[in-house]
């Protein structure tokens, strides 16, 4: 049986998480993420103890905790089974959860651990009754995030490429189950664009999903303005009400000024840019067009105006040159008399936020745009977080079968077996629905195509 | 009528002799049952009323695995082919299909030989008109002029003909297929028994006259010049002997046929029964499609003794003036005569849901299902499901474990699972992309797969089994050699290598590595290979595809281990869902409906949820321990 893991505490900011690992893996999964102060190494724990160390994920620190085993059969699965207690927070609690199923275990299904302290003879037959009630209220939970992320946009996504898949699936099977049908060939050049291009989806896709990588490296976040606007006052104004700076990153500190600042539960990676204006000074040009540059790679971006001047026509462009990002409009000097035009701002922008660095107010402000950009809050419990990560698994094995897929498409392999990897590809994204790919295809070359005696 | 008198005594009764009663009857009479196989008329035995064709994509397949588990059909299409065609070619081996043009009244007369040379069976010409269930238990059958046979199982395989309708434009008519009688009476004796009966409809083009078609104007269309049989027992020499030829529909055709569309049967509203989505008539086509400029049709002959020729694809319900005016809209078609017209026909038929996996119904045991009865289209679905219902019924009556094939031993336990499981709305077609598992379910290894079981339940011959374990040894010495074989980087190899576009050797490799490459062919590697084996066609095609497609089965082969764990936990049927706590009431519904044999099947049916699934495990297990 696999091995499975879920955060088994409710989530909530700010307090401690435990995080459950059950399965003949638990103890050797905990040895790869978890090290022990004491140098002891987790396989040599013996059940019952538990042990303060560092949880690591991808050579980097992450958390620390405590790590208490439960040798099988004693334990509440009757398997092996490993706790983690980490510091609260949400970000944090999700890494140490993708740490260990990035090792090999499974996200749990509801109730599973309930299921397997039965199935292992942990608890009672009358037992056993209340067991089918929590899964079922646990599998109703698990629907019920299901469909609120049903409206989301990342859902929005899964379904468009798999829609695609099935598409591309659909004409193939078309094409082989009715060979005698005045059909097109499958054009080798454009049947290897369109799985390109879901593949370039499931890329972008998988990057949205990774909080991870933002809690790991911070949110790349670009400070924009024109020239003393007061990114600066901004820059210092959050470096200065931080809770705790992490440290510098090493060597970037160039033209770009960068820092790292936790707001939050969020850090942010600063980047100050030089100010954007229209220059004939080659050197300032060259960090102008830096400044772009980085507006571009950029999770998101802090765009400053000054509070005490009229909009200027590079004000304008940066509006326009940000429209796409994910972006806060940060006006400064809010304790200056306003000369500003706010409500053409208040148009653009999702999130405008007025500080004044001098009275020191408008954090809590920027803490709550982040919360929105970044949806914090609908992770907000274990069952949500689960859902997440599992929907994650699914598209990283639809992106890994495609990616095989086209590989073995362009060594000139035969359709049959592009086909299987497409499928495979196809199913685990469909599995999030609980569809399955053969009925769909069937569904869709007849919808499709005029085949038939 | 004495109610005690009857004028014969049989184990099983097959109602109806098409392609699947008559695989249904063999199997049953093959396996020591004293079987009954009854027909409307002793010239209809095994006739294609459709296509004169066996075979075609996944089609194809299932013809294979008939044959593989000792079925007749195989040995019958190779007996009485006219023209013989590996389809798809060039796609990859896991969709080649094989399909044969056939003779149609040769076909039927083959059958009819072999039913009748076929020791324990004795084959009737009688309508039966009522199944006799008596507490719980099939008595007898009786027929239209009321001669009654006592018998313990009946194996209903009534095709087209129960409460047969056929319709051409607003003219419709009892009737059978080709103006045989239908089964009137049946229908309303089955629902007493407690079977529920729906319409559905299918159709079949018109007939005409090979010389009133101008074949210069068409494509010709030949056989592969090397031909592979059917049955995995065959050796003779075959030979193709028609050409078939490749016509188009046009603008004029498609606007004779949408002036008329109010005169077809299918839209004026006369036919209640639901159609085949895979099989539209021209008219459906034109309609849904209407910016396709042509449409194909082939211009098959039905034998080597007539001049009727078939018209593939200009299936229709139109009357029979629209049907002439809108052929001879058609380039070579110009003076075409009809011999017979193209009709629709509307049958009654059961829903498969009501069936186990041994296509015996749930709710009348001893009764069984099979082919068009059971909501399926097409001669090779109905043979497999007459295979499978005739084994299940007559193990049974021996009092021996079911016969059941799941969804990756093949296609016809995809055809089964795919039927009881989820049912049909529409006529049931087999299609390679109905099965998830479709590159180890090839049809170039449908004995290896099968054989084995048909030889366990009694099916195939020893000597025939002995034939296969030696062929599966010699494949896998072969692909073990060719796995320890290191090959050196030599000229010739490179050249060789090269000349077929892959990249040179700069280290040695061994030789099933190279044949991995796509580009590499086993038999070109012969030449490299001093040391290699005299081995066969057979033996040699499966030595290659084993090394070239080993990754891609690996996938395939981790999701059945997977489907099997939950395939293994058996459900019994007197299981009342409602008694279990946790279930959702629309899982209590649908399984309590579909009776699945395991946990498997259960996952597969709809509106069962993985939280279902889990309920359902964990009360297994406390039964378990219960007991």
């Amino acid at each position: 049986m696999s091995t499975i893991c879920a955060v088994s505490t409710p989530h909530a900011v700010g307090g401690i998480s435990v995080i459950r690992i059950s399965g003949e893996k638990a103890i050797e999964i905990s040895g790869r993420i978890f090290s022990t102060t004491s140098q002891t190494p987790v396989e040599k724990m013996e059940g019952y103890t538990c042990c303060y160390g560092k949880i690591i994920f991808e050579g980097r620190e992450i958390d620390d905790g405590i790590l208490t085993v439960f040798r099988a059969p004693r334990s509440f699965t009757g398997e092996d089974v490993c706790e983690i207690s980490c510091h609260g927070g949400i970000f944090v609690t999700n890494l140490v959860l993708r740490a260990i199923i990035s090792n090999g275990a499974e996200p749990a299904q509801a109730g599973e651990f309930t299921k397997r302290a039965f199935l292992n003879g942990k608890l009672s037959l009358t037992q056993a009754e209340a067991v089918m009630d929590v899964i079922n209220a646990q599998g109703e939970q698990a629907l019920r995030v299901a469909v609120s992320s049903h409206e989301g946009a990342l859902y929005k996504n899964i379904r468009e490429i798999s829609l695609c898949l099935v598409s591309l699936l659909g004409e193939l099977a078309a094409w082989v189950d009715y060979p005698e049908e005045d059909l097109p060939d499958i054009e080798y050049s454009a049947f290897k664009t369109s799985l390109e291009n879901s593949l370039i989806k499931l890329e972008a896709l998988l990057a949205t999903y990774d909080t991870g990588r933002i809690i790991r490296q911070g949110i790349d976040t670009a400070i924009v303005g024109k020239p003393n606007v007061g990114k600066s006052t901004l820059m210092n104004f959050l470096l200065g009400f931080e809770r705790s700076i992490v440290t510098d990153i090493e060597g970037t500190t160039r033209d770009i000024v960068e820092e790292n600042v936790k707001i939050g539960d969020f850090i942010l990676r600063l980047s100050d840019t030089a100010g954007i204006r229209s220059t004939e000074d080659i050197v300032e040009s060259a960090g102008v067009s830096l400044s772009y540059k980085k507006i571009n790679q950029a999770d998101l971006v802090i765009a400053v105006f000054d509070n005490a001047r009229e909009l200027s026509t590079e004000d304008l462009n940066i509006v326009e040159k940000i429209k796409d990002k994910n972006a806060i409009c940060v006006i400064n000097k809010s304790d200056l008399p306003p000369l500003l035009d706010k409500k053409f701002l208040a148009d653009k922008f999702n999130f405008v936020v007025e500080i004044s660095a001098k009275d020191k107010t408008g954090l809590k402000e920027i803490e709550n745009a982040l919360e929105a950009i970044f949806m914090l809050k609908q992770l907000d419990f274990s069952a949500g977080i689960v859902a997440n990560e599992r929907q994650r698994k699914c598209v990283k094995d639809a992106h890994f079968y495609l990616k095989e897929a086209l590989d073995i498409l362009s060594s000139g392999e035969t359709y049959d077996a592009v086909t299987v990897l497409i499928d495979k590809s196809a199913q685990s994204l469909l599995e999030l629905t609980g569809e399955r790919v053969t009925d769909n295809v069937v569904s869709d070359v007849f919808s499709r195509f005029c085949v038939g005696k | 009528m004495d109610m005690n008198y009857y004028n014969g005594e049989y184990d099983i009764a097959v109602v109806g002799a098409g392609h699947a009663g008559v695989e249904a009857a063999l199997a049953s009479a093959r396996l020591g049952c004293k079987t009954a196989l009854f027909t409307i008329s002793l010239d209809y035995i095994s006739v294609m009323p459709c296509n004169p064709s066996i075979g075609g994509t996944a089609k194809g397949h299932l013809v294979r695995e008939i044959d593989a588990l000792g079925g007749e059909m195989g040995k019958a299409a190779d007996k009485t082919f006219l023209q013989s065609r590996m389809l798809n070619r060039g796609k990859g081996p896991a969709v080649h299909s094989l399909r044969v043009q056939s003779d149609r009244i040769a076909y039927h007369a083959y059958m009819k030989k072999v039913v009748e040379n076929q020791q324990n069976l004795d084959v009737k010409q009688a309508e039966i008109v009522a199944v006799e269930y008596e507490d719980g238990k099939i008595t007898g059958v009786v027929t239209r002029i009321n001669t009654r046979y006592k018998v313990k199982a009946v194996i209903i395989a009534t095709g087209t003909f129960l409460k047969g309708v056929i319709h051409v434009g607003d003219v419709s008519y009892q009737s059978g297929p080709d103006s045989v009688l239908p089964a009137n009476m049946l229908s309303q004796s089955l629902k007493e028994c407690g079977v529920f009966l729906r319409r559905f409809k299918t159709g079949t083009p018109a007939r005409v006259h090979k010389r009133s078609i101008n074949f210069d104007l068409l494509e010709k269309q030949d056989g592969d010049e090397k031909i592979v049989p059917f049955s995995f027992e065959n050796n003779d020499e075959l030979k193709n002997q028609v050409s078939c030829y490749i016509a188009y529909t046009n603008e004029n055709t498609h606007n004779i046929i949408k002036e008329n569309i109010k005169r077809s049967a299918l839209f004026s509203g006369k036919i209640e029964g639901v159609g085949p989505r895979y099989c539209p008539s021209i008219e459906d086509k034109i309609v849904r499609f209407s910016d396709k400029p042509r449409h194909q049709l082939f211009v098959e002959p039905m034998g080597l003794d007539t001049d009727e020729m078939y018209l593939q694809g200009m299936s229709t319900s139109l009357p029979e003036d629209v049907q002439i005016k809108f052929l001879r809209s058609i380039k070579g078609l110009e003076n075409v005569e009809i011999m017979r017209n193209a009709y629709a026909i509307e049958y009654d038929c059961c829903d498969p849901t009501e069936l186990l996996p041994t296509l015996e119904f749930k709710a009348v045991p001893g009764l069984y299902g099979a082919g068009q009865f059971n909501g399926t289209s097409g001669y090779e679905e109905a043979a497999a499901q007459g295979l499978v219902a005739g084994i299940n019924a007559a193990l049974k009556l021996k009092g021996e474990s079911p016969f059941v094939l799941d969804r990756a031993s093949s296609y016809i336990g995809t055809l089964i699972d795919d039927l009881v499981t989820k049912g049909c709305s529409d006529p049931y077609r087999m299609l390679t992309s109905r099965s998830e598992y479709r590159l180890l379910l090839r049809q170039d290894n449908a004995d290896e797969r099968l054989t084995p079981a048909g030889y366990k339940i009694g099916l195939i011959s020893e000597e025939r089994y002995q034939h296969l374990l030696k062929k599966q040894s010699q494949i896998n010495d072969e692909v073990k050699r060719l796995w320890k074989l290191n090959m050196s980087p030599t000229n010739e190899l490179n050249d060789y290598l090269e000349s077929v576009g892959t990249a040179r050797l700069k280290t040695g490799i061994k030789l099933a590595e190279l044949i991995r490459r796509p580009q590499v062919t086993y038999d070109a590697t012969k030449a490299f290979d001093i040391e290699r084996p005299l081995l066969s066609d057979e033996v040699r095609e499966q030595v290659e595809l084993n090394i070239k497609y080993e990754g891609y089965i690996a996938i395939q082969l981790e999701q059945v281990h997977a489907m099997r764990k939950l395939e293994e936990k058996k459900l019994s049927e007197d299981i009342d869902y409602r008694d279990i706590r946790g279930l959702r009431l629309e899982a209590i519904e649908k399984l309590n409906k579909i009776k699945p044999l395991s946990v498997g099947q259960a996952s597969r049916v709809s509106g069962v949820n993985p939280a279902d699934i889990s309920v359902l495990l964990i009360w297994l297990e406390q039964r378990g321990r219960k007991n």
